[in-house]
């Protein structure tokens, strides 16, 4: 007891315990949690059956389907790419390259809407890209393909940054000791540098795949929009609250909050024990 | 000679220059292509028809809102970020992990979502903006609505970079301060801040990118109306919409100005801080 009301004691030595945690509690129960109870008390006010009608609709089935499978394919080529950048930043050194390490951050600075535009010219038929990538029979803007292109694009920082510090601070005793001993190149990679790399790479990747469930902005303006074939999960509620149908956007909504958070809780989990594994070495 | 060889995966200059090759490549397609474009497409007509995209009066009322949300969003998510890393670092009680976790929520939340949630407690259906709708209060459909769900979207941005950097820095010489007789603010002043001004100022930054460019929550609450409800963002899908496509880019590149100006000052501020840090270790070093 005595012990305890010492350390209790300790820790109050700073001041501002109520305010801050007051203000605190205050703005994540206005700004976080009040909102909910919107969305909770208009779906409430649905019926069970009529909910799943809702939210198993053949036209919102479709646009899971392609949210899905799009961030599938953007945050494994992500996690490919986001490796490579890692590598090369932190292991090499050649011109031009602090510009790069610079732009990796841009698609976090630069507003979605205005990523979608661009990306919507540039892959355009008569875009840049678009011009060349026609002459080899590849659409993109207006197809599914667009939508997997914005998604790569917003979700680039996460690999890069994840694995980036992992990269820097790794130890180079074992990387060395392998190459004294006369393993080749790939066989260090594989069997030593890959499997400390391994859960910041998971991370960040699941980390691109949640943004690019989630993403809109830059989406919308390159997909087409097309019902069936390339209208995101986000876009339906849109729609639907275009159509005044407020109980069908909050149906849909509550699944991709639901799905995010579920996400976020198990992208939470699987960090705090792969931190426990490297600080309790 | 061949001792001094650095013994690592990939020094083979092949391997070495052709990953080089490979990530500049997708570097300068994928990121710095679309930069660049944004400027071309929005200079296509020279400057004198840049300069009066800009200058129409929805585009003007569209800089004026933005700069003003992002005004507004930007000391209150200051306040909120400092109040909640000081709680959470620097006391424990229980549900501290929990509030941590709440925060990211804004992350994870799509902002389509985010926009819906506020439409719902705050339009004149929810339980809120029925009450409001009955004292003549408009927050949908009227900045209010903009701003709030902007704060929503950028709340955990100053916490975020605050918390781990306290977190290690540990309360030490906070406590030291106290016992030798420091009021509040000369703590925070003196001792907290010079600690955390860098991670602060790069918080700040975050959050006003955010703050200007939202998107997906502003559609859902700010109903477009021209002139009046419609922020930057807005205003480039309205243009592009509408097939004005040189207009829309001319606005969007306030936006990517905005962003370049961000992505300098954060290469500022890491190197600040990296400087700050070996100073200290060479202080500590010449103690020694």
């Amino acid at each position: 007891m005595i012990f305890n009301n010492g350390r209790l004691r300790h820790k109050r030595v700073l001041p501002g315990f109520t305010i801050s945690l007051g203000v605190s509690l205050l703005f994540v129960s206005l700004i976080l949690l009040l909102p909910t109870t919107g969305l909770i008390m208009q779906t409430s006010s649905m019926s069970l059956s009529e909910y799943w009608g809702v939210i198993t609709d053949p036209r919102v089935l479709a646009s899971y389907r392609v949210t899905i499978l799009s961030a599938l394919a953007a945050s494994l080529f992500n996690c490919f790419f986001g490796l490579l950048l890692a590598w090369v930043l932190v292991r090499y050194e050649f011109p031009g390259k602090r510009i790069l390490d610079a732009l990796v951050d841009l698609p976090f600075a630069l507003p979605t809407a205005v990523a979608g535009i661009t990306l919507a010219t540039l892959y355009a038929e008569n875009g840049q890209i678009g011009s060349v990538l026609a002459e080899l029979g590849i659409k993109v803007a207006y197809t599914p393909l667009g939508i997997v292109v914005a998604m790569i694009f917003t979700s680039i920082p996460f690999v890069v940054r994840t694995v980036q510090p992992v990269l820097e601070e790794l130890s180079h005793d074992e990387e060395e000791a392998g190459m004294t001993l006369g393993a080749s190149d790939r066989a260090v990679f594989w069997r030593i540098i890959l499997p400390s790399l391994w859960p910041a790479l998971m991370v960040g990747t699941a980390l691109s795949f949640t943004r690019s469930l989630g993403e809109f902005g830059a989406v919308i303006f390159i997909a087409g929009n097309m019902p069936y074939i390339s209208e995101i999960t986000s876009l339906m509620i849109f729609v639907r609250l275009q159509e005044f149908d407020f109980a069908g956007a909050s149906a849909i909504a509550s699944v991709v909050l639901m799905t995010s958070l579920l996400l976020l809780l198990l992208i939470n989990l699987w960090q705090a024990r792969y931190l426990r594994r490297i600080h309790g070495r | 000679m061949n001792s001094f060889k650095p013994l690592r995966v990939g020094e083979a200059p092949l391997i070495k220059w052709s990953l080089i090759t490979l990530a500049v490549f997708l570097g300068l397609l994928l990121l710095l292509l679309p930069l660049v474009s944004i400027f071309q497409q929005a200079f296509v007509g020279g400057w004198e028809r840049y300069i009066g995209h800009l200058t129409q009066p929805d585009s003007l009322h569209a800089i004026g809102l933005t700069l003003m949300v992002a005004a507004l969003t930007v000391p209150i998510n200051l306040v909120f970020g400092i109040m909640l890393a000081w709680s959470v670092t620097r006391f424990e009680y229980p549900g501290r992990k929990l509030l941590i976790t709440l925060i990211d929520i804004p992350f994870a939340v799509s902002p389509v979502v985010a926009g819906l949630l506020y439409l719902l407690l705050y339009g004149n259906s929810g339980w809120l903006g029925e009450w409001l709708y009955e004292h003549d209060l408009q927050i949908m459909f009227a900045w209010p609505g903009i701003l709030l769900v902007t704060i929503f979207v950028t709340c955990p941005f100053v916490a975020r970079e605050l918390i781990p950097l306290m977190q290690q820095q540990g309360a030490s010489e906070e406590e030291a301060a106290v016992i030798l007789g420091a009021s509040w603010w000369q703590l925070f002043r003196r001792v907290t801040l010079p600690n955390i001004k860098w991670a602060l100022i790069y918080g700040v930054i975050l959050t006003n990118a955010r703050a200007v460019g939202e998107f997906g929550a502003v559609a859902v609450v700010s109903g477009n109306i021209r002139g009046e409800t419609n922020t930057l963002p807005l205003h480039v899908q309205l243009l592009y919409e509408d097939y004005q496509a040189e207009a829309a880019f001319a606005s969007a590149s306030l936006l990517a100005l905005i962003a370049l100006v961000t992505l300098m000052l954060k290469a500022v501020v890491e190197w600040r801080q990296q400087r700050s840090l070996s100073a200290n270790d060479n202080k500590e070093q010449s103690q020694l």
